[in-house]
């Protein structure tokens, strides 16, 4: 195979992060709506068949164990992604208007999605936002975990019962961007092998 | 730049065709073979390995909670006006099954590594210098309340029955059948309480007459209720709860 016809997309580090955060988010996720349907927030129970754990206990067994490797995972990629200047090249700049005519293209189908290396406006802000809405989560629920030990971050934020409110919707935020990724890469198929192989076909 | 997107797409169609069908449907199998691994989770945990994991992880986090729990870090003490009223009842059984222990005859029974084992009857705890705070509990299930709650601060009891507060744990068994037990870093913190009013009033059957130890820095499940009889230890002691997988340190 000519090497010159493939091209470099995403970094070995950048794969395995991926996938070990896709991991622990399902878990995470599914876990989580475990532990709410214990005591709904909302008049709503999650359906049993798409929760983990069984019950309350093992909900909570899988959220406290897959939180590490969220966390820690989590550290190794926003520290290579601030370190080697990642974030900065692929996730920057980010302006409005590109955002809103990104947005306005994809709407309509029209997307370019000619070079994979570079991430449009849409790509950019959706990715940026699950970060933040992982920083969030991370930060709500250590206090939703500890509010006596970690009040420093829970005293900004409403205390536990504030806390437990901004870990929903930030989950109800972060799911329904991962939902849009995922109808993405459906409807652009040739995302999802580079985003294991790490390289694509050139297509100029 | 968009035109020639077009045409490259164009031209590159009717060949990739194919190809681009099959990666579709290899995505559809693949997503609903994580479908299909995402709706038998939960009998992912039925699996005796898996299950060993999360036993050993839950383990972990109680070293975890161990090392980032501070005696000095203190829960937040709540005005009188924000006091969730009525205050829920919450057991492993309802309302109507509540323990009703008859006071006159009651003792508290003390064993393990305490110095003097003398069984302590409800006028001798009364009689103890009293403290009160209204502070939140917080249910393992996610939901809080607010209450008031007034006794003995637990260390000051640990001290007079001259308990060996070099000791990993403290047991607690209850009236009702239930059991506890909790880390000596926690039993010594200074909101830790032994109470026997809820509201300025005597506590109520259904809040763990004659006496409930009130540890604002655990979950509600870890403040037992109509306690009978506590053991100062160092072989782990479990609980009710506990033993059925709650983490067993569930700190706030």
């Amino acid at each position: 195979m000519d090497d010159s016809r493939w091209i470099s997309i995403h970094p070995l580090i950048v794969r395995i992060t991926h996938w070990i955060n896709a991991l622990a988010i399902l878990v995470m996720v599914t876990s989580g709506w475990q532990i709410y349907n214990a005591s709904p927030l909302f008049p709503f129970r999650f359906p049993r068949d798409i929760t983990l754990g069984g019950w309350l206990a093992g909900g909570i067994q899988w959220h406290f164990a897959a939180m590490w490797v969220l966390v820690l995972n989590g550290l190794v990629y926003t520290t290579y992604g601030i370190v080697s200047g990642h974030f900065r090249r692929k996730l920057f700049p980010i302006t409005p208007a590109a955002v809103l005519h990104d947005v306005k293209e994809a709407l309509r189908g029209k997307l370019a999605h000619d070079d994979l290396s570079m991430y449009n406006a849409a790509q950019r802000t959706a990715y940026l936002a699950i970060i933040l809405c992982l920083v969030v989560l991370v930060c709500t629920g250590l206090v939703i975990w500890k509010p006596v030990q970690f009040y420093a971050i829970g005293q900004f934020i409403g205390d536990y019962e504030g806390a437990r409110l901004l870990h929903f919707f930030a989950m109800a935020l972060m799911v329904f961007i991962v939902l849009v990724h995922i109808a993405m890469v459906i409807l652009v198929p040739r995302t999802f092998p580079t985003m294991i192989t790490g390289r694509a076909r050139r297509t100029t | 730049m968009k035109k020639r997107t077009m045409e490259t797409s164009l031209a590159a169609q009717s060949s990739k065709l194919v190809r681009a069908v099959e990666r579709r449907l290899f995505l559809r199998q693949g997503l609903s073979l994580g479908a299909l691994a995402m709706l038998s989770g939960c009998k992912l945990t039925d699996d005796e390995s898996v299950q060993n994991v999360l036993t050993s992880m839950s383990r972990w986090n109680d070293g975890a909670q161990a090392v980032i729990f501070s005696q000095a870090r203190l829960a937040p003490e709540f005005p009188e006006s924000a006091i969730t009223r009525p205050f829920p009842f919450n057991a492993f059984y309802t309302e109507d099954e509540i323990t009703y222990v008859d006071g006159k005859q009651y003792k508290l029974e003390l064993a393990g590594k305490i110095r003097d084992k003398k069984p302590w009857a409800l006028p001798e705890l009364y009689a103890l210098p009293q403290t009160s705070q209204i502070t939140r509990h917080i249910c393992v299930e996610g939901w809080s309340a607010i209450g008031k709650w007034s006794g003995v601060r637990f260390s000051d009891f640990l001290e007079r029955i001259g308990a060996d507060t070099t000791a990993k744990y403290i047991g607690f068994e209850c009236a009702d059948d239930y059991s506890t037990s909790i880390d000596m870093a926690t039993a010594l913190h200074p909101q830790t309480l032994l109470t026997f009013r809820f509201a300025d009033q005597i506590l109520p059957p259904k809040y763990g007459f004659p006496m409930k130890l009130r540890i604002p820095t655990k979950l509600g499940f870890k403040n037992p209720k109509h306690i009978m009889a506590m053991t100062v230890t160092n072989e782990y002691p479990g609980g009710y709860w506990e033993d059925q997988g709650y983490n067993w340190f569930s700190g706030s």
